[in-house]
């Protein structure tokens, strides 16, 4: 049998780390507080559904993700109304990979053995922080699909945006992503790695 | 060509790749584009480093407080 009052405080060692997640999908510091207080409710409310459970976090994060969809479909209109007002950047960000005739600007640069990059704690700190860069819309959508892992038909239908605005949109994102991952950690003469 | 794509257009198709299933004259098209580009394998490299980055990022592990 879980003890309550130990339960309770396991559960808020928990709250800072959700809570981030939470903010990094939703973008929005209220939203993300009701949906980590909505998961905390959930949790204690039924403290036997963790019995046998090693994972705490693991258990948490799944509630958080449905308390965060929740959020997201009573937000929706809010969540994408500002879609399309980074269409400029994307255009530049283009023009600068590609000349006019469709080739390279510049040959990509070889990210080299990613093993290695993916054991640093530095790397996801950059790779959370390009997320973050992201335009709000264009960040939402990224991480409905990378974090919360929906489907795009489901994305669509959550949050009524046509197949060719969504494909649009993470186009970007991901354009962005790289872009921001070159610059910040591949593209760097390895002093970041250095440091790890 | 039917077949004949840009870097960038490859690059695009790379892209949404990730989001969705290409038709499969675009899968010809990008199969017979990477054989012959020097560039826009490497492009693909570092978009398959990014997807393993992304699915371990997510699939954080419970010792660590990343």
């Amino acid at each position: 049998m879980t003890d309550f009052p130990d339960f309770q405080t396991q559960l808020a060692s928990h709250h800072s780390y959700l809570l981030r997640f939470a903010r990094m999908q939703l973008r929005n510091d209220a939203w993300a507080e009701d949906a980590v207080s909505e998961t905390m409710v959930a949790a204690l409310s039924k403290p036997q559904a963790f019995e046998n459970k090693s994972q705490l976090k693991t258990w948490l994060v799944g509630i958080l993700k449905h308390k965060v969809i929740d959020q997201l479909r009573s937000r929706q209109r809010e969540v994408v109304l500002d879609a399309d007002a980074d269409s400029d950047g994307s255009e530049e960000l283009d023009a600068l990979m590609f000349k006019a005739d469709g080739h390279f600007n510049a040959q990509p640069s070889d990210w080299g053995n990613p093993e290695q990059d993916l054991r640093s704690k530095q790397f996801f700190a950059i790779l959370e922080a390009c997320v973050d860069k992201l335009p709000v819309a264009l960040g939402r959508v990224f991480l409905m699909r990378e974090w919360l892992e929906l489907s795009t038909e489901d994305i669509c239908k959550e949050m009524n945006l046509s197949s060719t605005n969504l494909y649009v949109q993470l186009h970007r994102a991901r354009l962005r992503l790289r872009e921001c991952l070159e610059l910040n950690w591949f593209g760097s003469t390895g002093s970041n790695k250095v440091a790890t | 060509m039917i077949l004949g794509r840009s870097c960038k257009q490859v690059a695009a198709l790379l892209i949404a790749r990730e989001d969705r299933a290409l038709p499969v004259v675009d899968r010809v098209a990008l199969r017979l584009h990477l054989m012959a580009c020097k560039a826009c394998p490497v492009f693909e490299r570092q978009l398959l480093t990014m997807k393993s980055a992304l699915k371990t990022w997510r699939n954080y592990r419970e010792d660590e407080s990343l």
